[in-house]
């Protein structure tokens, strides 16, 4: 039988998936459940959201030749400008689309949780956009890390509170949102910032980020005369780009994916964040899928240098693609990523975010053919992770 | 019969404690568990702590990761309990999230409580479709009961599915909330618990979440068969010793008719 890489009617992408919630949950994913497509195929929604992503959002975003990294890599490297986008990042395309979701569902609040702050300052900027009241779950160590976002998303107006439990950070963020979510069951919608938590979620997210796969199609037919390359690459941390980047093609298996998640100091280090390869199945935040966990099954704490990057599961969606091989999974280190992220900065003059500079070291790690159309998802910008990189190469 | 159905089908409220185990000490699991049973509690549901317990407040929380650092794990709860049945009468059972017990393996774990004589699992991040479609005959198989939760945006129709399903009780979290809620119980609530009254379950239904004082088990019991307190006890544990566990359970036991 031919895999599916949607969806099936339970909420299950082959094994992985569903909603394994609290019953205090269930009557909102159930609300959600039987609304999201309905509403994303409305007519009207999609005049509301296509308006947006175009002169708010600024997309569609450029599908760049970059040319000097072609030479030096001797394949055909054309990049997604997804760091183009407003506020930086992808992110804002799933928050966009929630926002107008969650109005036409009747919530008059949103929380969200973020890790590095990408996925809260999109929050923010939407909700400002649109009018909502805002608060964002964030770590309490990553609000430390991460105080240049901190401000950007109070500068918008938006309620930050500290995750102070368990370890601190995007998980447990995370479980705050959730927990907020339990405590205001009628009123509040949460946007989730990936293709993560419980059914419908990853779908709902996976669709909006699949604009991303869709621009690249018609560009490319547009640049080289085919609508499909023979290589998507991008970075994973729940996976919400990759989704995106890989969403028009994953039935096109001619189309080859590459996951990249994050190694940190190796993956045999016990500082990783490569979770497809040191996973196992399990459930978090509501979703059997692959997570890094003891053998007692309780959660562990994974690291990179990327706070993007950082969460120790990855979306239902991509460990079914990990399990049925249709990607293929690789892991970047904390070093090369950093190599990788200069590189592009001195030969192209973009200065990606760390997460996207874990996808660009492939280049260094795999041989592509001189003639091979390789895209590779240009998921943030770097303004985010100056700090990181200064301290990394003594600037 | 399972022991929390004989318990149920006296006519008394049922007062029933939570504790995680592993807190305040790794091996003070049979201590608390034989000191409550002393004290005239009807049913224990002991915690099984996890890393990231979603349904739950901060009392819990902190202590589920306190108890986690001082070493428990699904195997050591299972080997502090092993003759529990030698001398604890009263009903007990495991309240922990889906994943650990997952990874030590469903019918493993089921076959494990079985010897154990534990009578019934609370896990409350396992859907009742997931439960009905792939556990249920292994529950079965070991004598277990599966306990659901509902909350007042439960609808009626899945309310009486639930009820349908449930052999020992239905557990009623008192508000929309996470465990260990501070706010005493309004008109909203107590309308909420007379509604419930009104449906004329088969199962009998208690009440938890909140649950601390006098008034909340009072306003708790009055339609429900008994009442949960969790947080409370839990909080009693940090400051007090298990042998004044008498000083707790006496407010409540008074008011147990
Ligand atoms: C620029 C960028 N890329 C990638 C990610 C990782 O998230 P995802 O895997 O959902 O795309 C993040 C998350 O913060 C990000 O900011």
């Amino acid at each position: 039988m031919k895999n599916s890489y949607h969806i099936n009617e339970k909420g299950y992408y082959g094994e992985f998936g569903g909603a394994f919630v609290p019953e205090m949950l269930q009557p909102n994913l159930a609300e959600l459940k039987e609304q999201y497509l309905e509403i994303l195929q409305d007519k009207k929604f999609q005049e509301e959201f296509q308006d947006l992503l175009q002169h708010y959002v600024g997309r569609p975003t450029p599908l760049y030749y970059a040319k000097r990294l072609s030479e030096k890599y001797k394949t055909q490297i054309y990049l997604k400008r997804e760091d183009l986008c407003h506020t930086g990042a992808h992110k804002i395309n799933n928050t966009i689309g929630q926002t107008l979701l969650a109005k036409r569902l009747g919530k008059k609040r949103i929380i969200a949780e973020t890790g590095a702050g990408q996925h809260g300052v999109a929050t923010a900027t939407v909700c400002a956009l649109i009018g909502l009241p805002c608060v964002i779950y964030m770590g309490a160590i990553d609000m430390e890390r991460q105080a240049p976002n901190v401000a950007r998303m109070k500068m918008l107006g938006a309620t930050i509170i500290a995750a102070t439990s368990g370890s601190k950070t995007l998980k447990d963020a995370t479980n705050e949102a959730i927990r907020d979510w339990i405590q205001n069951p009628s009123d509040t919608h949460y946007i989730i910032g990936s293709v993560v938590g419980p059914h419908p979620y990853p779908d709902l997210v996976a669709r909006l980020q699949g604009v991303i796969s869709k621009e690249i199609k018609v560009q490319l037919l547009k640049a080289e005369g085919k609508e499909n390359p023979d290589y998507v690459i991008a970075c994973v941390g729940g996976g919400s780009n990759a989704a995106g980047a890989f969403y028009h093609f994953l039935e096109e298996e001619k189309v080859k994916l590459i996951a990249v998640e994050a190694a940190g100091k190796g993956i045999d280090s016990g500082e990783s964040a490569a979770t497809s390869i040191l996973g196992n199945i399990g459930i978090i935040h509501g979703s059997k899928t692959l997570l890094m966990q003891s053998k007692d099954g309780q959660i562990t704490e994974p690291y990179s240098i990327s706070a993007g990057l950082d969460y120790p599961g990855v979306g239902p969606l991509h460990a079914h693609l990990y399990q049925t091989k249709r990607a293929d999974f690789m892991a970047i280190t904390d070093d090369d990523a950093m190599k990788a992220g200069l590189q592009l900065s001195q030969l192209e003059g973009i200065i990606p975010a760390i997460e996207t500079s874990h996808a660009l070291a492939v280049l260094e790690q795999r041989k592509f053919k001189k003639e091979e159309v390789v895209v590779i998802n240009l998921s943030g910008r770097g303004d985010k992770d100056l700090q990181t990189y200064i301290d990394y190469f003594n600037f | 019969m399972n022991r929390i159905q004989t318990r149920l089908q006296h006519n008394k409220k049922i007062l029933s404690i939570y504790f995680t185990a592993g807190f305040p000490n790794l091996e003070d699991t049979v201590s608390i568990i034989k000191s409550l049973e002393e004290n005239g509690v009807d049913m224990i549901e002991i915690g099984l702590p996890f890393s990231d317990p979603l349904a739950d407040g901060p009392t819990i929380q902190s202590i589920s990761t306190k108890a986690l650092k001082n070493g428990m794990t699904t195997k050591i709860l299972f080997e502090q309990l092993k003759d529990i049945r030698e001398s604890v009468k009263i009903p007990l059972l495991i309240m922990g999230y889906f994943n650990p017990i997952f990874q030590y393996g469903v019918e493993k774990f089921c076959k494990k409580c079985k010897e154990i004589g534990i009578d019934g699992l609370i896990i409350p991040d396992l859907p009742l479709e997931v439960y009905e479609e792939e556990y249920h005959s292994i529950f079965k198989n070991y004598g277990l009961l599966n306990i659901f939760l509902i909350t007042p945006q439960t609808s009626e129709v899945r309310i009486r599915k639930i009820d349908a399903i449930s052999k020992g009780f239905i557990y009623m979290v008192s508000s929309a909330s996470v465990t260990g809620g501070k706010n005493s119980f309004g008109k909203e609530q107590l309308h909420y618990f007379e509604r419930i009254h009104n449906l004329k379950l088969k199962a009998p239904q208690i009440v938890g979440f909140g649950i601390r004082h006098q008034e909340s088990f009072f306003q708790a019991t009055k339609f429900a068969n008994g009442a949960i307190i969790g947080s409370a006890f839990v909080n009693f544990l940090r400051e007090n010793s298990i042998q004044q566990i008498d000083t707790f359970t006496r407010k409540f036991n008074s008011l147990k008719k």
